[in-house]
């Protein structure tokens, strides 16, 4: 890399176009897997904390889910869902997501005093009125916090994608790679990095409105 | 073909039982490898995280530092360090260290921080010097937190040392990324399968270090693990 500045501005401005196609390629591999996984989240999270027994097993699991390295995962999936497919990548990220998120939605659940719960039930709220008024707006804080780190952890796995052909922005480390070329790896680097910040604090944003209330959300982790 | 073959394929080639691509041979490069970048990455955190944890200055940076080491792409730093310092140890332990160095900086933060502060006065009231209170009081109390932070480092670092086979490194990724330039699909499960093998391993020795090497007073309560999320 004699002499090759870190960054030659020129290539970015030539590219511009490229590098939105490969973010938003990225944010759809990486924060779509976070959706699905938030919505299996919430309806196992309510059946974990109905029967406890459910969930010492299922997060025995997760954790060993959460363990695997990426790599590894994609390549063990090719088989069923094919080289450089999205399905490759998405599908173990929805797992990693749920291994953070099942936690923080049982947490979030729990965090409801028995006192509060008796008092809506004695207030006449039936049991889907009080999930709905009480105990789920009670977990929104929690919930945004597993979100927080699922997402941002996505979008940096979802760039190990790369390696078996499908990964947005990750792809610009290998070109910049194979080329001896910087310029394409510290764009991605700064864009994947861009990229977290910018779900983060959106997800920041949907806590203010959604639970105005947890002013110190980081009390809720 | 299928699994059994694939693997048979792979566990049973020449190659694998002897020389520099057999399967001890990998294995004790990837430990290697990861060993050092997770030693690394605890003489820097633990004695930092002890500090801060203690005094509480720069526990707001702690936590801004971990998101944004967080959001950092592991093949992007494997990539970008070797093009700028060369294939070698040191162009590879600098990404290993600052994407292991941060959760468990931030464990050990969290941890000394979550000590009861009455515990720690009364330490001090019955004429403990602070050090004798951070290290006998406040480290035994933290260390449950402090183990699950170096479980989360040590997962961090032996998936980042198999994306790091791609820069030409030694250890298990080289059979992954090998084995899908070549097309030789055998290979790629199985250094997959012991890449695998070898996280499960380190899970397992952690519970039972977790379990079993904690003082007994200490052992009764649980571990709040402080999740920091994953890169590789």
């Amino acid at each position: 890399m004699d002499g090759e500045p870190l960054v030659r501005w020129y290539w970015i401005g030539d590219h511009l176009a490229y590098l939105r196609d490969l973010t938003l390629d990225h944010a759809v591999i990486a924060l779509v897997p976070v959706l699905i996984a938030l919505l299996i989240a919430v309806p196992l999270g309510l059946a974990c904390v109905r029967f406890p027994r459910l969930y010492h097993p299922l997060s025995a699991v997760f954790n060993v889910v959460y363990a695997l390295p990426s790599l590894a995962v994609f390549v063990v999936l090719i088989p069923y869902t094919g080289l450089a497919t999205r399905a490759t990548v998405m599908v173990p990220l929805t797992f990693y997501a749920l291994a953070v998120l099942l936690p923080t939605t049982v947490d979030g659940l729990r965090s409801v005093p028995d006192s509060v719960r008796q008092a809506a039930t004695a207030m006449g709220y039936g049991p889907w009125h009080r999930l709905s008024a009480v105990e789920l707006p009670a977990a929104v804080p929690y919930l945004v916090a597993g979100l927080r780190v699922a997402a941002v952890s996505s979008i940096s796995l979802a760039a190990v994608g790369a390696l078996i052909g499908r990964g947005g922005l990750g792809y610009l480390f290998i070109d910049g790679f194979q080329r001896t070329f910087p310029t394409p790896i510290v764009s991605g680097i700064v864009l994947v990095a861009a990229l977290a910040l910018v779900t983060d604090l959106l997800l920041v944003l949907a806590r203010r409105l959604l639970a105005p209330w947890a002013v110190r959300a980081g009390a809720a982790r | 073909m299928n699994w059994i073959n694939w693997l048979n394929t792979f566990f049973t080639a020449p190659a694998r039982q002897s020389g520099p691509d057999s399967i001890a041979h990998r294995v004790g490069e990837h430990l290697v490898l990861s060993g050092q970048g997770l030693l690394y990455a605890a003489v820097l955190a633990i004695p930092l995280g002890l500090l801060i944890g203690y005094t509480g200055r720069g526990a707001v940076a702690v936590t801004a530092l971990t998101g944004v080491a967080r959001a950092l792409p592991t093949l992007g730093l494997v990539t970008l360090a070797v093009l700028i310092a060369g294939v070698g140890d040191t162009a590879i332990l600098l990404p290993l260290v600052a994407l292991a160095a941060p959760p468990l900086l931030v464990a050990t933060v969290e941890g000394i921080r979550g000590t009861d502060p009455e515990l720690r006065d009364a330490a001090l009231g019955t004429g403990l010097t602070h050090r004798q209170v951070l290290f006998q009081v406040c480290l035994p109390l933290a260390l449950p937190a402090l183990l699950a932070g170096l479980r989360t480092a040590a997962v961090q670092v032996i998936a980042t040392a198999t994306v790091a086979a791609y820069v030409g490194l030694g250890g298990l990724g080289r059979y992954v990324i090998d084995g899908l330039a070549t097309r030789d699909f055998a290979a790629t499960l199985g250094g997959a399968l012991l890449v695998v093998l070898l996280a499960v391993a380190t899970q397992l020795l952690f519970a039972v270090l977790i379990r079993y090497a904690l003082p007994r007073g200490v052992r009764a309560q649980r571990a709040a693990a402080v999740e920091t999320g994953r890169s590789s």
